[in-house]
């Protein structure tokens, strides 16, 4: 129950996302999650607004499920497979974090500076939440994909335009964890 | 029920992204300052493998369940659309701490503020959407 209860370890991480890739293949499907980004928008009725989203959403109940499966993972996870024990982070990381004004960095997944849910509720940090989502919205669309379909799937076939959007996820991430985050924050 | 499969592997991989903390703004903070090597680890090791699986759905020794060829789908080819709107995205992915994946993981371990953040990212993908013939690719 030790190893279930334990972070898992990067060697055992990424193979088992490689896993889940083999299966969905197997099972006629490619490893994606953003495409539902735009499924949303058609089931909501964005087809009256731009021809793009004119789509049989009927088609990505699949992969509709394989979302509400990644909810529901979370879910189990965060009930009965975790431990209370703090995340082990570089220290580096930790102070400076605490120097930007991020407290407790690690004792949670995610920080109460961004996640609390009074952050909903001031200017700021609901700017914050949804300026994030959006960027990721956009950029992942005009991409063409995110993580799984660019950096898994499309860099694991020698897709040359994985690779270059890839290189643009990091000068994306890099310009905002160098440069943007002191500002934000 | 044909697709109930695709459910399951779906609480496979949230349970993944949870237990290796691919889904903790933390780790993707400490990936773009280089200051640890898990998610480089995780994503090198998947890409890696998947190589590997890749391989052998070209050369045919893997097969889909229906016993035909596993076609792995090309992806759009552009300059500007995958530099671009890479980097718009590693921008919101750095600030979110949170790819499109696990913010829906996130939904799961019961973070309010993330269905704001699921929000925005419909938004954009609209926003892309009804812009799309207007942008250069």
């Amino acid at each position: 129950m030790d190893f279930i209860t334990q972070p898992w370890a990067w060697y055992v991480a990424g193979p088992m996302i490689a896993i889940v890739l083999l299966l969905l293949n197997y099972f006629g499907r490619g490893f994606g999650v953003s495409t539902n980004l735009e499924t949303f928008c058609t089931i909501g009725g964005a087809g009256k607004v731009s021809d793009y989203f004119k789509k049989d959403w009927k088609a990505q109940t699949w992969s509709l499920l394989f979302v509400v499966g990644i909810i529901v993972g979370g879910y189990i996870s965060s009930h009965y497979l975790m431990t209370a024990e703090p995340m082990v982070l570089n220290p580096e990381t930790v102070s400076e974090l605490a120097a930007l004004g991020f407290a407790n960095a690690g004792q949670s997944y995610v920080p109460s500076e961004i996640f609390s849910t009074e952050n909903i509720f001031s200017l700021k940090g609901f700017a914050i939440l949804i300026g994030a989502g959006f960027l990721v919205g956009f950029g992942s669309r005009y991409a063409g994909g995110c993580t799984s379909g660019h950096a898994i799937t499309g860099l694991s076939s020698l897709q040359l335009p994985s690779l270059l959007a890839v290189t643009g996820f990091f000068i994306g991430g890099l310009i905002m964890t160098w440069f943007l985050i002191p500002i934000i924050f | 029920m044909k697709n109930v499969k695709f459910l399951v592997i779906g609480v496979v991989f949230g349970i993944i992204l949870s237990k290796s903390e691919v889904v903790s703004w933390y780790r993707i903070y400490e990936m773009f300052k280089f200051q640890s090597f898990h998610m480089f680890g995780i994503i090198g090791s998947a890409v890696l493998i998947s190589m590997v699986f890749m391989q052998l759905f070209k050369s045919g020794r893997i097969k889909n369940f229906k016993g035909e060829n596993i076609i792995t789908k090309e992806k759009k080819k552009g300059l500007i659309r995958t530099v671009v709107g890479g980097t718009i995205f590693g921008l919101g992915w750095a600030l979110a701490g949170a790819c499109p994946g696990p913010m829906f993981v996130l939904v799961g371990h019961g973070i309010t503020a993330i269905l704001i953040v699921i929000l925005g990212a419909i938004l954009g993908a609209f926003a892309y959407g009804s812009l799309s013939k207007k942008l250069p690719h």
